[in-house]
């Protein structure tokens, strides 16, 4: 279960994610202080400690258009978010399954700042409303690389799975 | 059944003898593009072989292309370090696609790739960039990717677990009536369809008015598909493609073109007719905010940006420098010029519009990003309004939250800043 700390619209871009100006930063040890950087109260929550980890932040359409900045999911996953939204751009939902960012598509969710959601199996669960809504499971070939902790592990097992071919060979 | 042209493209890259939208796949990369942030692909790379025992190895050096864009020259001490990390690795691994900051062959990762001749019509590209889109233009399946995904494809040679996209196939035709081009074509597409309205899938173009735009032309439609959420746009291989290739990037020899099946499936047919389309305007803060030209002219311009991979290329400069020729760029707005490449910064002194530029009390940059994502060069002040080429104005795209951005072409963009307000460039001038 998790608190909505953050309600936002559609079309939420990784311009406003992790503004540009930080890209110089890569390091998933730094890239947090400058999530939401521009929304200067909740980026100060973030820095401050006062979002506990498991909060939630429920978007609307196409949550992480725009770049294909990684440091809009490491920075995300660094404080330990969760994103529920309607739907999410392609490079950021991929790159979000690649590092293990944890995200929820629910095209119906509907909440506000404050309610506690729950997710149950195939629903999304607003504690606070009542109200369920059910959620769009990943592909099984994202879900492979979630199942695997992430894209590293993954590319190693295949590395290491074609040399251990090799030596056969 | 028949197969649309990524479809085909994804088939051949992968083994096997056809695929279908949905299908799960891992191609094999021809060509894999990072730019400055390299230096976080070769953190994850590392990271991907440590405890493995293995010698980290790239797949094959002679198809990863690193190209300096993003901030050149360096606007940061961290900056010039990554760049510096990621010079340190091209030597160490042997990457031959390496564009470092040069006046001869830098420039902007998708217009170096095209005139340098890697991106082949058939190819699967990947880069760690959303407007990698582009190079579609030249019938390859390109598309954007994360860092840590490209770590994987330099480890591995191959994109894992890639999800064959459906197809939207827009067919365009008629003739563009003056001073309104490719821009305004594909704004209107972004603003009928929506941000999100091709998210997961590719456009793919078709029609006469295609088959007569210039290569150019169809890297600003490809470029700009993904800000309809398409995974990528591709107009299928043609003569223009091949001229292209032999006149501009030099690749001699016969092209293998994809052509889509005349029964491929697609899952939405468009139909444009430009031959009626006025000048496009994308409004704050989304690029779907598209509005003709009319209803936002009058607006204060403080800062006019011409360049960019959407806008940056000769003919671009061209269009703009025939507006601007003569005249004054207004009291009160600033305008910035960034060619795309050192080679089109080169063909544009030649032929003399650089001098059109500078007369005209424009500021011509070097190759670059430049403004478009704020982080340095030609930043936003506070409620400032930007009117420009680039291809995205998100809140805070252009370095402040409290700016404004505009998107346009390259005509509505001189014309308005010898104004000083949104302009219609056709105004007095048909």
């Amino acid at each position: 279960m998790g608190r909505v700390v953050l309600k936002l619209a559609d079309d939420i871009s990784t311009d406003v994610i992790y503004p540009g100006r930080y890209m110089a930063t890569v390091l998933p040890s730094e890239t947090p202080q400058f999530a939401f950087a521009d929304m200067t109260d909740f980026n100060g929550a973030l820095k401050a400690g006062r979002v506990p980890a498991g909060s939630v932040i429920v978007a609307g359409k196409n949550f992480g258009c725009g770049s294909s900045r990684e440091q809009a999911v490491s920075a995300l996953k660094g404080h330990e978010l969760t994103i529920v939204a309607h739907s999410f751009a392609r490079i950021f939902l991929q790159n979000a399954i690649n590092l293990g960012l944890d995200l929820v598509t629910a095209p119906g969710v509907e909440a506000a700042a404050g309610d506690e959601i729950l997710f149950r199996g195939d629903t999304v669960v607003n504690e606070t409303s009542g109200n369920s809504f059910p959620l769009v499971k990943l592909p099984q070939a994202r879900q492979a690389i979630i199942d695997a902790g992430g894209l590293i592990p993954y590319t190693r097992e295949r590395l290491l799975h074609a040399k251990s071919g090799d030596s056969h060979n | 059944m028949g197969m649309t042209v990524v479809e085909k493209i994804l088939a051949r890259a992968s083994g096997r003898p056809g695929v279908r939208a949905g299908d799960v796949v891992e191609p094999a990369v021809d060509l894999a593009m990072s730019h400055e942030n390299g230096a976080l692909v070769i953190n994850q790379f590392f990271e991907i072989y440590g405890g493995t025992g293995l010698d980290p190895m790239v797949w094959d050096p002679s198809r990863v292309a690193i190209i300096f864009d993003h901030r050149v020259p360096a606007e940061s001490a961290k900056t010039a370090s990554n760049q510096k990390k990621v010079r340190e690795f091209v030597a160490k691994y042997a990457i031959s696609k390496f564009h470092d900051i040069r006046g001869d062959t830098g420039g902007i990762c998708h217009q170096v790739l095209p005139e340098s001749g890697y991106v082949r019509p058939g190819a699967v590209v990947v880069g760690t960039d959303s407007h990698t889109t582009s190079h579609g233009a030249l019938g390859a399946f390109a598309f954007g990717i994360g860092a840590t995904e490209m770590a994987s494809v330099w480890a591995l040679g191959t994109v894992l677990n890639v999800e064959v996209p459906g197809t939207i196939r827009v067919d365009v035709t008629g003739e563009f009536p003056p001073f309104v081009g490719p821009k305004d074509l594909i704004l209107h597409l972004i603003g009928r369809i929506s941000a999100q309205g091709a998210n997961f899938k590719v456009i793919e173009f078709h029609g006469k008015t295609i088959a007569s735009m210039s290569t150019s032309g169809r890297l600003v439609l490809c470029n700009m598909a993904v800000e309809a959420g398409a995974t990528s746009g591709i107009v299928p291989a043609d003569g223009e493609t091949a001229r292209y290739l032999r006149e501009e990037a030099g690749v001699e020899g016969p092209q293998q073109a994809t052509a889509a099946d005349p029964d491929a499936t697609y899952e939405q047919f468009i139909s444009i007719d430009v031959s009626s389309l006025v000048p496009q305007v994308a409004c704050p803060h989304t690029v779907d905010n598209v509005k003709p030209v009319s209803e936002v002219a009058g607006t204060k311009v403080d800062q006019v940006v011409i360049g960019s991979c959407t806008n940056g290329r000769l003919d671009d400069l061209e269009v703009a420098a025939g507006i601007l020729r003569g005249k004054k760029v207004a009291r009160g707005t600033r305008m910035l010029v960034f060619p795309a490449s050192g080679r089109i910064y080169a063909q544009a002194l030649r032929k003399g519009l650089i001098a059109d530029f500078m007369a005209a009390g424009a500021v011509v940059m070097n190759p670059g990003c430049g403004p478009c994502l704020g982080v340095h060069e030609g930043a936003l002040g506070d409620n400032e309004t930007a009117l420009s080429t680039t291809n995205r104005n998100f809140k805070g795209r252009m370095g402040n939250p409290s700016a404004a951005v505009y998107l346009c072409s390259p005509a509505v963009a001189a014309a308005s800043a010898l104004e000083g307000v949104i302009t219609d460039p056709r105004k007095g001038r048909n």
